[in-house]
Formats: structure tokens, C-alpha cells, sequence
């Protein structure tokens, strides 16, 4: 009796032990306190987001018995094809724009320091502090029948009648990709930055010049922000909602607001989830495809 | 790596004509900052020449203004005779290793060491053979397909020396290249590099702040200090005949007493030390003249140029402080009276006395080993 007395204290103690490992991860965090920590975001997730989204989705296919006829409409009405082939085609070249106009703003930055580097930062921060109504708006007022840039070519002699900026698909693209750029140089100044100074200096030493210094050392390293700030800047344009619905005109209809009109105006909640449906799975294939494609150079760069 | 299979290998690569660099009155300034204040040096072709110096010294500007990454603000750097002072860094036809190696993490070792030759327009067939006979050089043979970042930190480093000679530069500069490598490591790539350097014949620069590493590896030492160079030498001109109080305290460990001349002899000047023990010492320049009685003057010793020795032998007397054993030899800090302590540097197997703390002691040395400044 005594002497399974004196060995319980000790059996317990290593099923103590056991338990405290299982609490707590690799980097000795417990468990149970990270759950904790998630546990509101997750709910509010769920709540505000897996369930709408899900049963719009649902929608789609039953209401009330299963049906297919929502994406049939889809598939038999050319003018709903061309919304998404539009919608693509608008996000890659707000994509494309912004990368070439980012990357350049992000070598520079990423070669300042002291104050020049804060109010630089500033610079590209404040836009994303901005809402984005306001700064869609000033596309407005810069590029309406009477606007800014009509004044200035008219005032130049360049123009005798104002010009339809405003209303079409290059009045999208250059406001998205104003509203979208930020997100395009940020990602890709933190991979400059992260880049040591000795490399570009090594490359020089070792025969290349300024061109070749980029193509060959700093341009690769650079690769997983590009990589980062492109399927961002994609993302976020191919579900943009508000600027293409401010600065766009009826002919340059987007998905987003197609599914805005069919939910707010129309009522048509199952084609809304039809086309939502569309939007997120051909998204996700575009970024799974994209992420294999790219992750072979992040692969290679760390 | 043994010295035969050195050898071997090395018969890979064809020796290198070492470039002369002649660093004339250069001076560099960054805003009101002056960071490099006026050097000359000149290198012979295929000499290992160490800058060595404290941090903040000038000695990495002053390397950076020979590869070209900096421009001197007034004088000229020449290789061989050529103005470089403006030309960029790419066509100066210098090999640079860098402390943190520098290497491509996005580049196999074979398209690292490769680069270069990629960058000089050679043929894909060349660039594999040279490249490979280079990572061979250095041992790294077997392993082209792998990146840098599956490397040791040793190996990383040779793959930068194998990257930095496979174009065989006359010039090649070395910026505190084995910082980052642990004691054992560094020691034997310090012997390494010495052979491979002697047996290729590249010219080299080599900037560090450890004392050791210069010693060891260079043919001669530039000591830098306040963007000025205080001293250039072999190590045992610095060593033995340090030119003043700065290169003597540098390099090595040194005994710093003040003294007052109280006379002159041939070659050597008497002095009485602040507890009143007069001893003689060599000036530290044979042309100075020899001050005037009572001047003060700084003497300096080596701890192991001091001898121990039974009362009434010695010239200074003293009293033992503390004792520390350091294998090969003893150390004593023993008190000199109001004139300060020294240390004294004694081998374990030598003769002697051995006195323990608090013991009185009697010292010497010959005039030879004191220099005056």
C-alpha cells in the first residue's frame, strides 16, 4: 500500500508534465491561450462572414430544390461573359500598371533614409489613410467634361472640345490604379529593404554595371514582393467596387457592381450568388495557379 | 585543408600578375566629417597588405575609395600606374570579399563563382570550367548545384574567395572578410588564404581590426588610426620598433610608464621613473635628438621583455599584485610605487624566481627592449 502510495504523487506528476507539454507549441506558447486570442476574431468571421457568404452561395444553387439554372443564365447570356472577361481584364491591367509604376517608387524609397525616408513614407501612406470615395472623386474632378485636365489641354491649345475622360474603362484603370498602388510598393520596398547592401556592391566589384547590377542581383531578390504586391493589387481589383461604379460609366460595368445591382436594385439574390460564386472560384485558381508559378523563385530567393 | 592538396589544386588555376596600388594623398570627407585625412601608401605587386586599425579608424573608407565605392574627396588612387580615382567599381578589375560574404542566395555556388566571368562576355563552356576549377581551389568541389544559404559560414566565405579570383584580378581586396567566422575557423583561414595568396601572387588588401590576423597574414601593416596611418611595416618592425605611443599600445600588449630623461648615453637614454628607479631605454626614433634633462617622456615595454629577479639583481623594485596562470605562461601585475603597475609576462618553464602576491620583486630588462617616445 505504501509503496503505491508514494508512486501515484510521482505518476501524477509526470502526467502533469505531459500535459504542460501538450499546452504549449513549438515556441512555448500554451495552446488553449492562443485559441483564446483567435477565438473573438473567429466568431466575428464566421458570423460576418463564412455564414453570409456561404448561404448567398447556397442560394445559388437551391432555392428552394437544387438547380443549376442561375449558372446556366450565366453561361447563355454573352453580356454576362463579357462583365467577367472585362472584370479580368481591367484587374491584370490595374495590376500590370501598378507594378510598373510601383516598382520604380519603391527602388527609390527603398534607397532613402532620416527624414526623406519618413516624409516618403508619409506620402505613400496617407493615400491609404484616405477613404477610398474621396480619392475617386478627385479622379472625378480631375477628369469630367470640365474638369481639371480638360481646362489645362484646352487652355494649352492642345484640345478645341473637352474630351470624354470620365465614364470609361481608362478613367477605371488610372483610378484603381491610384487607389491600388500602395499596396504594390509597400510589399515590394520591404523586399528591397530586406536586401543587404553588400550584394549590389558585390556585383559591381565583380564586372557588372548599373543595368546588370538590377537584372541579375536586385530584380530576383526583389521577386517575392513583386509576387506579394501583385496578387494583392489583382485581388483587390477584381472585386473593386466603388471606383468603378463612381468613375466607370454603364458600358464599363464590373462584376462587383453587376452583383451590387442584382442584390440592392434587382433583389435577385440567387444570380447574385451565381456570379459571387463565379468571382471566387476563378479567383482562387488564378492565385493557386499564380502562387505555384511564383513560389519556385521565393523558394530560390531565401 | 593539408598543404600537399593545396598544391594539387592549386595547379588549377594559373598564377595571377599582382597589380602595384599607390594610394597618393588621399583624403576623404563626409560633410563636415573627415573621415580619411590624407594617406599614402604604396603596394607592391603580389604583397598581402593588412589596414589595420580601431573601428571609425578610416581604414574600410580607405578600402571602399581603392574598390571604387567611394570617391576620394582630394588625391588620387592608381593600379599600376592608371588614374582609377573616377572609374567605377565595375571596370576596375578588382576582386573584393566582403564580412558577410555577399554572396547570391538566389544563385547556385557555380553560377555565384560564375557571375563574374558571365559579366566579362566568356563562353558558357568557359564559365563552367573556370568556375568549377575555382570551387575546387577552395575545396567546394561537389557541391555547385547547392545554395549559399545551405552553406556553413565557412564555407560561404570560400565560395566568396573562389568568386573573387576566378576572373584572376590583380587587385584583391578583403574587408574584414573573417569577422563573422568563430577563433579555431578564422585561424585557419587566415593561414589559408596567406598560402593561397603566395601561391597565386594577386596583390592584397586586407582590412581588419584584429591585431592577430594582420600579424599572422600580412607582409606588411598599415596601423590606422584617426583617418591617419601611424605606422607602415612588416609585423615585427611593428612589434619591435613601434614608431609611437599608439602603434605600441595597438599592436600587442605594451607597459606605458612616464619618465623623466635625466641623461643620455650612446644609444640609449637614461630616465628616472616617478618612484625615483633610474633605467635606460632606446629612443623609439634613432634621429631624435635627445630632449633636454627633465623632459618628461613615455617609456614602453613588452611584458615578456621584463625579466624577475632575486633582490639586489634587479633595477626596479616592486610588489606582486595579482598572479594569473595562463597555461603557457605566468602573468604578474606587480606595483612599482607611485610610478604605476606593470605587467609582467613570465613563461612557465623558464627560470627564476617565483614570488606570490605580496612578495617584494626586483626587475630588469635591456635597454634594447625599452623604447622611449
Amino acid at each position: 500500500m505504501e509503496a503505491i502510495a508514494s508512486a501515484a504523487p510521482a505518476k501524477d506528476a509526470s502526467i502533469g508534465r505531459r500535459v504542460a507539454l501538450l499546452m504549449r507549441n513549438s515556441k512555448g506558447f500554451p495552446i488553449p491561450l492562443a485559441v483564446a486570442m483567435v477565438a473573438p476574431l473567429l466568431i466575428g468571421l464566421a458570423v460576418a462572414f463564412v455564414q453570409p457568404v456561404g448561404q448567398l452561395l447556397a442560394t445559388s444553387l437551391w432555392h428552394p430544390d437544387f438547380t443549376l439554372v442561375e449558372y446556366q443564365r450565366i453561361g447563355a447570356t454573352p453580356l454576362y461573359f463579357r462583365i467577367i472577361a472585362r472584370t479580368f481584364l481591367l484587374a491584370t491591367t490595374v495590376t500590370v500598371a501598378a507594378l510598373l509604376l510601383g516598382y520604380p517608387v519603391a527602388l527609390f524609397l527603398a534607397r532613402l533614409s532620416g527624414w526623406r525616408l519618413t516624409v516618403a513614407t508619409a506620402c505613400i501612406m496617407l493615400p491609404l489613410w484616405t477613404s477610398v470615395l474621396v480619392r475617386s472623386y478627385s479622379w472625378i474632378v480631375i477628369l469630367q467634361r470640365n474638369g481639371l485636365l480638360n481646362t489645362f489641354l484646352q487652355w494649352l491649345g492642345v484640345i478645341n472640345a473637352p474630351l470624354p475622360l470620365l465614364y470609361n474603362e481608362l478613367a477605371v484603370v488610372v483610378a484603381m490604379t491610384h487607389v491600388l498602388l500602395p499596396y504594390m510598393i509597400l510589399p515590394i520596398w520591404a523586399a528591397l529593404r530586406a536586401m543587404p547592401r553588400d550584394l549590389p556592391l558585390a556585383a559591381e566589384s565583380l564586372g557588372a554595371n548599373g543595368p546588370r547590377v538590377f537584372w541579375h542581383v536586385v530584380l530576383p531578390l526583389s521577386m517575392p514582393g513583386v509576387a506579394s504586391g501583385t496578387l494583392m493589387v489583382f485581388i483587390l481589383a477584381l472585386g473593386f467596387y466603388v471606383t468603378p461604379a463612381l468613375v466607370g460609366g454603364p458600358r464599363t460595368l464590373m462584376l462587383a457592381t453587376l452583383i451590387g445591382q442584382q442584390t440592392i436594385e434587382l433583389l435577385n439574390w440567387p444570380f447574385a450568388g451565381a456570379l459571387a460564386a463565379v468571382l471566387l472560384v476563378t479567383t482562387l485558381v488564378l492565385v493557386a495557379a499564380f502562387n505555384r508559378f511564383l513560389g519556385l523563385d521565393k523558394k530560390a530567393a531565401s | 585543408m593539408s598543404l600537399a592538396s593545396l598544391r594539387d589544386r592549386l595547379s588549377i588555376i594559373e598564377p595571377i600578375r599582382g597589380g602595384a596600388v599607390s594610394i597618393d594623398a588621399v583624403v576623404k570627407h563626409y560633410g563636415s566629417q573627415t573621415a580619411v585625412a590624407g594617406v599614402n601608401l604604396e603596394i607592391e605587386p603580389g604583397e598581402f597588405v593588412a589596414l589595420l586599425g580601431p573601428s571609425g579608424s578610416g581604414k574600410t573608407t580607405l578600402l571602399m575609395m581603392i574598390a571604387g565605392f567611394e570617391q576620394a574627396s582630394e588625391g588620387a588612387v592608381r593600379i599600376d600606374g592608371a588614374d582609377v580615382s573616377w572609374m567605377p567599381p565595375h571596370r576596375r578589375n578588382i576582386g573584393m570579399v566582403f564580412q558577410k560574404y555577399a554572396l547570391f542566395p538566389h544563385m547556385t555556388l557555380i553560377e555565384n563563382v560564375a557571375f563574374p566571368l558571365r559579366m566579362r562576355g566568356h563562353t558558357a563552356t568557359e564559365r563552367k570550367r573556370d568556375a568549377a576549377a575555382a570551387l575546387r581551389l577552395v575545396g567546394l568541389d561537389g557541391m555547385e548545384r547547392r545554395l549559399p544559404g545551405q552553406l556553413s559560414g565557412g564555407q560561404q566565405q570560400r565560395v566568396a574567395l573562389a568568386r573573387a579570383i576566378v576572373y584572376r584580378p590583380p587587385v584583391l581586396l578583403m574587408d574584414e572578410p573573417l569577422g563573422a567566422l568563430d577563433k579555431k575557423l578564422r585561424e585557419r583561414m587566415q593561414i589559408e588564404i596567406k598560402r593561397l595568396q603566395a601561391s597565386l601572387g594577386a596583390t592584397v588588401i586586407f582590412v581588419t581590426h584584429d591585431q592577430d590576423e594582420a600579424l599572422t597574414m600580412a607582409d606588411r601593416i598599415a596601423v590606422m588610426n584617426h583617418g591617419k596611418i601611424e605606422q607602415v611595416g612588416t609585423p615585427i618592425d611593428l612589434y619591435e620598433r613601434p614608431a609611437n605611443v599608439f602603434v605600441a599600445s595597438f599592436i600587442g600588449e605594451t607597459n606605458l610608464l612616464e619618465a623623466i630623461i635625466v641623461g643620455a648615453e650612446e644609444s640609449a637614454w637614461v630616465l628616472r621613473l616617478v618612484n625615483g628607479s633610474v633605467v635606460r631605454a632606446t629612443p623609439a626614433a634613432a634621429s631624435t635628438p635627445v630632449p633636454a634633462n627633465g623632459k618628461t617622456v613615455k617609456m614602453a615595454i613588452r611584458p615578456e621583455r621584463i625579466v624577475l629577479r632575486e633582490p639586489g639583481e634587479g633595477l626596479v623594485r616592486g610588489t606582486v599584485g595579482e598572479v594569473i596562470y595562463a597555461g603557457s605562461s605566468l602573468i604578474y601585475f606587480i606595483q612599482i610605487g607611485d610610478a604605476g603597475s606593470l605587467t609582467v609576462r613570465v613563461p612557465v618553464q623558464s627560470i627564476g624566481p617565483r614570488p606570490s602576491r605580496g612578495d617584494t620583486v626586483f626587475l630588469s630588462w635591456d635597454a634594447v627592449n625599452a623604447l622611449a617616445y
